[in-house]
């Protein structure tokens, strides 16, 4: 009898929870959802803020996240996928060097983002940037300063872990039998895992990339100190511009307005765009990957 | 199989390799006409002696059949002729793997160019997620055998009529390898050994995850192929090496109980291990 009452109890605590979790996550999304509505528009969509950010739009940011994580996604997707290419075609898995960078890029992935932001200035801005200033334009300052190209370096080590995952996932996927056809064919290492390999894996480089993206496109602090500005009259055109960024620019408009009741709409809307945007990435994400799948052969 | 030592082994090989073979030792082996041959080969992995001194003919254009149990070593005997168990941890050979008289095991080998020579087909039938073309031309490419594209038509076409499926694929070369019958992808992955234009071609149970048509399209099209290829099939299915092969060679735990004409191996075996086997006393 004891017995029976703990085992339902337990299931009603399950779904409690499960409610619990269901009742946030539509608090959150009803609320911003039904107070950022309103404000969408196309000149919100289009325009620079104005009147001290309570009038206008957020164009700059959505065009400075978008440069950004272009960018982002040009480093570290080249990067992520040869290291993956590397553990999962080469190393030997028992090898020391395979051990420590195993273990490197699973620390790597647990680090908090803030620290990646002191990383950035540290290395990037200060150490790369002056290194190039003075190598380069004489000791003027035109790289050692927050600047896009280091925002976006940033925020590339921020993400490799999760190319460098999805990625190798992918290449383990495909048969090995695929790669004994391809050596009994008088294929060399390299070009079974170039012309074979890679492209079925194809799939899982898209999506490492979008995940990196939408990762990248949600994360503030690592770019708080490397190059996101607080307010700029002209986009960036530049690699070391600076640039305005959605979730910084959220940020700014919850802390740092002058009048943060006049802001309060228009954060509601910028945060709707960021969700909306990142939410997207990874529907795209999803289906490109089913896609995918489709398309190289539903016989395995 | 302690009475099974390589003195037996030997002792029952020779009587029959005589009628055959002429000399007794490993040189005249490699010479007369055999393609290949393998001589006194010990394959291991790690400590485990795989393939224990084994010598034997693979004639030029004629069908050598490997049987024997599972485990008994004849995938990696098959898989010593053309070098592909390089990549695995641990495995290693002694003796020679003889190519038209030089030892491919030798340091000097071009494992690449070995393996255009020797081609293989697996048991799963493992075409590659590209299209019909794409994979028969996969091998002439990566070769760079072939600069020209009209060239290169015209090889996958003489490919896929020798693997005898020309006529099923021919309106369909831009689709995917995946949509054919595992018979049909079976076939393919012939063509496409067979479009690197290899000297022997290494069939590691080609048949068995077919059903009985598709098995004895397969088979029609070996001796069909023997005209042109010196083949190497591994079965564990006795009638399949009775209908196709010329010779066949009966592998035990690594060593080779005897190897003689297909007819005389099944009729008159010379070994009672043979005949145990072939007569389903055990296996």
């Amino acid at each position: 009898m004891k017995l029976r009452i703990m085992d339902k109890t337990f299931v009603y605590l399950t779904g409690l929870a499960v409610l619990i979790i269901l009742a946030l996550l539509f608090t959150i999304l009803g609320n911003i959802v039904a107070n950022g509505w309103t404000r969408i528009s196309w000149e919100f969509l289009s325009a620079n803020p104005r009147e001290g950010m309570t009038e206008g739009g957020i164009f700059p940011a959505i065009f400075g996240t978008a440069l950004l994580v272009l960018l982002m996604s040009i480093f570290v997707v080249p990067l992520g996928v040869l290291v993956a290419i590397y553990f999962s075609e080469y190393a030997n898995r028992t090898s020391m060097l395979y051990r420590w960078s195993r273990s490197a890029v699973d620390n790597l992935a647990g680090v908090p983002s803030i620290v990646f932001g002191l990383f950035g200035l540290g290395f990037f801005v200060q150490w790369v940037g002056r290194g190039v200033d003075k190598a380069f334009f004489g000791g003027h300052l035109a790289f050692g300063q927050p600047a896009l190209i280091w925002a976006a370096l940033t925020m590339a080590v921020l993400t490799l872990p999760v190319v460098i995952v999805s990625v190798e996932e992918a290449l383990r996927a495909v048969p090995q039998s695929f790669r004994e056809a391809s050596y009994a064919l008088g294929a060399t290492k390299s070009q079974t895992t170039f012309r074979l390999v890679l492209p079925d894996a194809v799939s899982g480089v898209l999506t490492g990339g979008i995940l990196a993206v939408s990762r990248g496109a949600g994360e503030v602090a690592p770019i708080l100190f490397v190059g996101a500005a607080y307010f700029l009259p002209h986009l960036p055109s530049k690699l070391n511009d600076q640039f305005m960024e959605l979730g910084y620019h959220i940020f700014v408009l919850t802390t740092q307005s002058p009048d943060v009741e006049a802001t309060k709409p228009l954060l509601y809307a910028t945060v709707l765009v960021l969700l909306g945007l990142t939410f997207l990435l990874n529907v795209v994400a999803i289906v490109v990957r089913a896609r995918l799948r489709v398309l190289s052969g539903a016989a395995r | 199989m302690s009475t099974s030592g390589t003195g037996a082994t030997m002792a029952n090989q020779f009587p029959l390799l005589k009628t055959e073979v002429k000399a007794q030792s490993a040189p005249a082996l490699a010479s007369a006409d055999a393609k290949m041959s393998l001589d006194c080969l010990d394959a291991y992995y790690g400590k485990r002696l795989a393939v224990d001194k084994v010598t034997m003919p693979f004639r030029e254009k004629l069908i050598t059949a490997i049987i024997g149990p599972s485990g008994c070593g004849k995938t990696t005997l098959l898989r010593t002729l053309n070098r592909m168990n390089d990549s695995i941890p641990g495995f290693r050979v002694e003796g020679k793997v003889l190519l038209d008289g030089n030892d491919i095991y030798h340091s000097k080998t071009d494992v690449i160019g070995l393996r255009r020579r020797v081609g293989m087909v697996f048991q799963q039938p493992n075409p590659f997620p590209k299209s019909i073309f794409d994979n028969v031309a996969f091998g002439m490419r990566i070769n760079g055998l072939v600069k020209d594209h009209s060239v290169l038509v015209e090889r996958v076409e003489q490919a896929l009529r020798h693997a005898a499926l020309w006529d099923v694929v021919k309106d369909r070369l831009q689709k995917s390898a995946m949509m054919l019958s595992g018979g049909e992808q079976q076939r393919l992955c012939i063509a496409r050994a067979l479009a690197v234009q290899p000297e022997v071609l290494l069939m590691d149970e080609p048949a068995s995850a077919l059903d009985p048509i598709s098995t004895a399209k397969i088979e029609e099209l070996m001796v069909e192929l023997k005209k042109d290829y010196t083949i190497v099939i591994v079965t564990h299915n006795m009638q399949q090496a009775a209908r196709v092969s010329d010779f066949t060679a009966f592998l035990l735990n690594g060593h080779l109980i005897e190897c003689c004409p297909t007819p005389q191996l099944f009729t008159t075996p010379g070994d009672p291990r043979t005949e145990a086997y072939i007569t389903g006393r055990f296996g």
